[in-house]
């Protein structure tokens, strides 16, 4: 987290475009010929290890993950895998609350931490001999947290403010927040992963070291060491410094609650003074990538890419260039998730044009494609630019790191990440067509409106 | 700590504050720093790595969004984003589709002081991607189709920007301390001077940013320095020889004080700052290792421990130094519940002045050096990282040993020296803090 910048300015359509962009890299990225830098092995504490080699630079990233995120929290404590992550800042049996960051520091790295649906992340960035040190730190706060009343009253007001900043700042994100609580009717998912502010303000100690406890094991944790290393190297400090640690024998499998049949579309009108600029973006219910069965989750992904990756895609060819009734439009695809995930399709209209007409072109573009099919000119480009990316991620092994993580914490193995680009490159127009047809099902959809209140005189 | 993992926006604000610090960089690591001076005149930092078959370009002109007459106000910044917009007999469409088949990338973004644009092409169609990239920069269509689309983007962007608190805060900061100068409006314009911008206001604009008189450039990757000789010359060559004069320097006209704007909003979003140090000040070194003390990038800032570690009263709290090329500030920013955000203020207030009246511990300079210096290699970690930090030492006037003299530089300073800048720097008798929110319990003075 850094500062906001203070003169540059970047319109909220380009945080769109930066969405869609960075989910395309997202799909790309974990694939690419790096596998042949990509080594695993497990402990006997279940301990996963994956080594990623980059000899290009005397840097090394530590990233232990933990297949628990805010989707596995118990109802009534939302926000608290979150509240966890930055209470294992504040200090251990071993270490004084803000040491682990300081001596990182002092070692000339950075370090800092994630909390996401389906997983929690805490990494390093050091020199490469350094690793030592860093594992040592990370697997005393695995079990040894020790928190005072000061620790937890300060920090829970910390992520009230974050929440504050994130969320109740920003109409858009309040919009989001009640749209995915309408698209999961059952799942965990539809819980914000900051929490709900009414119940962020109650969480306790207790909640904490309950979640803590639950979830925090070898048994339950990922090891991803990416940069200049080797493989021997990484599973001889990985075994001194996590190896001495017990798995927990009660560690439940992941069954969460999932989604009933969806049987009635949803729409919201989410209205907020200060929206500026007004939009429609509606989710569908939709496959994720799973073990063995990534065949749909890859025509999804190039769907997206084909509807709404840039300049070209359908969706802008038509309303933002031979129509003109929109600024922008996307679609969106998160294929890595361990359970049901969404595709979504955004448009933000011009000037004079309603949501209302915005809507009803974006349901009329989207049913022209189904009838006009694919372009094989532009999936060729997509799969060509899909295959460089994996070119161009070999630059950036902290991505790579990061993807794995990602997959490996939402059921996917090794296997299924290194089976990506064969699959998607196996990806046929009728494919995509068929994803289409059976992804863009009403009854499993959210349309919301973002708009001020004044506007509500259609 | 804590990046809520599928927060796009989050990454984009770290991306931006990075360029805006921008300032010492890294010195110990095993690079091989090529000056390239082409036959058509046209220096070029290389640093060839062939391992990966790509190409990382950097280009930057100077002078960027600041070039805008008084009353052509956002018309480089939608000259730029009409870049990528055509160029010859290709419409838009038409370029889009072939940047797509080269599965090339090229990026162009305005600043207050450059135009940066940033390409990625693989080695094997070079040729292709680079014509590409020179027709847009020498030879772009500006059709009217094109303008009127572009331009409809940017006013959603300023649509957008007015209920933004971050970005009211800066527009409000910059209007209050820039007087007449170019910084004391957005680059992007208002709604109106982006309403009035014509076709020739654009290819003026054009003319007088891009030039060969003020082109910086760097490349990491699979090419020689022959290669990039003929490449630039290729792609720049056809550019004039001088643009348009660069504007003098900034008044800042911030005295002391508060300034609230009010906005309905829960939490307030704070910048402050006053006058600080230029790039090339002699001090300028000393200035960057206090304020990665004081509020730097770490979760160990003087400014995180005691805002937010000892009193939750803010997810985030930084200061950085701004060396603009006409203007030069130490600034901060920090966001707090309306409720809070009085004695936030407070606290940073009295944290300036014990920092200008005490400087910093002998133990706390000892820690920034030990960190700055460690961070320093782990900084080259790439072709895209390499080839953006040897533009940025570039266009600070430094020259490629400063890569490797940088550490000793940092090592060299004194507690005293560091001191006297801390002293002569912070002064909480000058510090402007902009408020935006419903602010309980401050009083505007």
């Amino acid at each position: 987290m850094s500062a906001p910048p203070f003169d540059r300015l970047t319109p909220s359509l380009r945080a769109f475009a930066a969405g869609i962009a960075l989910l395309w890299a997202g799909a790309a990225l974990a694939q690419t010929s790096i596998e042949d830098q990509v080594t695993t092995a497990t402990l006997d504490n279940g301990l996963e290890v994956v080594v990623i080699e980059d000899h290009r630079a005397p840097v090394v990233v530590h990233m232990l993950w933990y297949r628990a995120g805010s989707a596995d929290e118990t109802p009534g404590v939302s926000g608290v895998a979150h509240f966890l992550e930055h209470l294992l800042f504040q200090g251990t049996k071993n270490m004084a609350p803000g040491e682990l960051s300081r001596v990182v520091a002092e070692n000339g790295g950075t370090d800092n931490a994630f909390t996401s649906y389906d997983q929690t992340g805490y990494y390093q960035r050091v020199a490469a001999d350094r690793l030592g040190l860093m594992m040592q730190m990370e697997a005393d706060r695995m079990v040894n947290l020790q928190l005072g009343p000061e620790e937890i009253r300060t920090e829970r007001e910390v992520i009230i403010e974050e929440r504050n900043m994130r969320t109740e700042n920003d109409p858009a994100a309040l919009m989001r927040e009640q749209a995915r609580a309408a698209q999961y009717l059952n799942h965990r998912y539809g819980v914000p992963i900051i929490g709900w502010r009414h119940e962020m303000v109650g969480l306790d100690l207790e909640a904490a070291l309950e979640y803590y406890q639950t979830n925090y094991a070898p048994n339950n944790a990922l090891l991803i060491v990416a940069g200049d290393v080797t493989p021997d190297e990484v599973l001889a400090l990985a075994k001194e410094h996590y190896g001495p640690i017990a798995a927990n024998p009660d560690l439940a499998p992941r069954d969460r609650p999932q989604e009933p049949p969806q049987t009635a579309p949803r729409r919201l009108v989410f209205e907020d003074p200060r929206v500026a600029q007004p939009y429609v973006i509606r989710t569908y219910l939709a496959p994720e990538r799973d073990p063995g069965a990534q065949e749909k989750a890859a025509a999804l992904m190039l769907l997206s890419e084909v509807l709404g990756g840039g300049q070209t895609s359908v969706l802008n060819e038509k309303l933002q260039f031979d129509q003109k009734l929109v600024v922008y439009a996307g679609a969106g695809y998160g294929g890595v998730s361990l359970d049901d995930t969404t595709f979504s399709l955004v448009v933000v209209p011009v000037e004079g044009v309603s949501l209302e007409a915005a809507e009803t072109a974006l349901d009329a573009a989207v049913a022209e494609f189904l009838e006009e099919g694919v372009d094989t000119e532009q999936l060729d480009r997509i799969k060509r630019q899909f295959e460089a990316s994996r070119i161009y991620a070999r630059d950036n092994v902290e991505r790579v790191a990061n993807q794995y993580g990602r997959a490996l914490t939402s059921g996917l193995t090794v296997e299924d990440v290194h089976a990506w680009p064969e699959i998607v490159a196996a990806v046929t127009e009728e494919d995509i067509l068929a994803a289409a047809r059976e992804v863009f099902d009403d009854k499993a959809s959210v349309t919301s409106w973002l708009m001020r209140p004044q506007e509500v005189t259609q | 700590m804590t990046a809520l993992f599928n927060a796009p926006l989050v990454k984009t604000w770290a991306f931006a504050a990075a360029a805006l610090v921008m300032a010492a960089l890294p010195a110990r690591a095993e690079i091989e720093i090529q000056e390239v001076t082409t036959p058509g005149g046209i220096s070029a930092w290389l640093v060839e790595e062939p391992s990966i078959p790509f190409v990382a370009l950097e280009l930057r002109f100077k002078g960027g969004g600041s070039l805008d007459a008084p009353d052509k106000r956002g018309a480089t910044n939608l000259m730029v984003g009409l870049l990528e917009e055509g160029t010859g007999e290709m419409d838009a469409r038409a370029f889009a589709r072939e940047l797509e088949s080269l599965a090339a990338s090229f990026d162009y973004d305005t600043f207050d002081d450059t135009i940066s644009v940033s390409a990625k092409f693989l080695t094997d169609t070079t040729d292709a991607a680079m014509a590409l990239l020179r027709g847009s920069l020498v030879a772009p269509a500006f059709n009217q189709v094109a303008i009127d689309r572009v331009k409809a983007q940017v006013l959603s962007g300023l649509a957008s920007d007015l209920s933004d608190p971050d970005k009211i805060a800066g527009r409000t900061f910059d209007r209050l301390a820039f007087g007449d100068h170019p910084y004391a409006t957005s680059l992007d314009g208002t709604r109106d001077s982006v309403m009035a911008l014509s076709r020739e206001d654009i290819v003026a604009a054009h003319a007088a940013a891009f030039a060969r008189d003020r082109v910086y450039v760097s490349a990491v990757g699979d090419i020689s320095a022959e290669e990039l000789s003929a490449l630039l010359d290729e792609l720049l060559g056809d550019l004039p020889e001088t643009g348009a004069p660069l504007p003098g320097t900034a008044p800042f006209l911030l005295e002391g004080g508060l300034t609230v704007e009010p906005f309905d909003t829960p939490q307030s979003v704070v910048l402050f700052g006053h006058r600080g140090l230029e790039r090339d000040h002699p001090d300028f070194l000393a200035a960057y290792v206090i304020n990665e003390v004081f509020g730097g990038s770490g979760l160990t800032s003087r400014l995180m421990s005691e805002v937010r570690e000892k009193r939750g009263l803010t997810y985030g709290v930084y200061s950085y130094l701004v060396p603009k090329d006409h203007a030069a500030l130490v600034m901060g920013s920090v966001a707090s519940a309306n409720n809070r955000v009085a004695e936030t203020i407070a606290v940073i207030r009295e944290e300036w002045a014990k920092l200008g009246q005490d400087g910093l511990t002998a133990e706390e300079l000892a820690a920034a050096k030990t960190y700055l210096t460690g961070a320093y290699p782990l900084r080259f970690d790439g072709n895209g990282p390499i080839a953006n930090i040897l533009i940025g030492m570039q266009m600070d006037g430094l020259g490629p040993e400063y890569v490797t003299e940088r550490n000793a530089l940092v090592e060299a300073l004194t507690l005293d020296e560091v001191n006297r800048v801390a002293a002569e720097l912070y002064d909480p008798e000058a510090l402007h803090f902009v408020v935006v929110g419903q602010p309980e319990g401050l009083e505007t003075q």
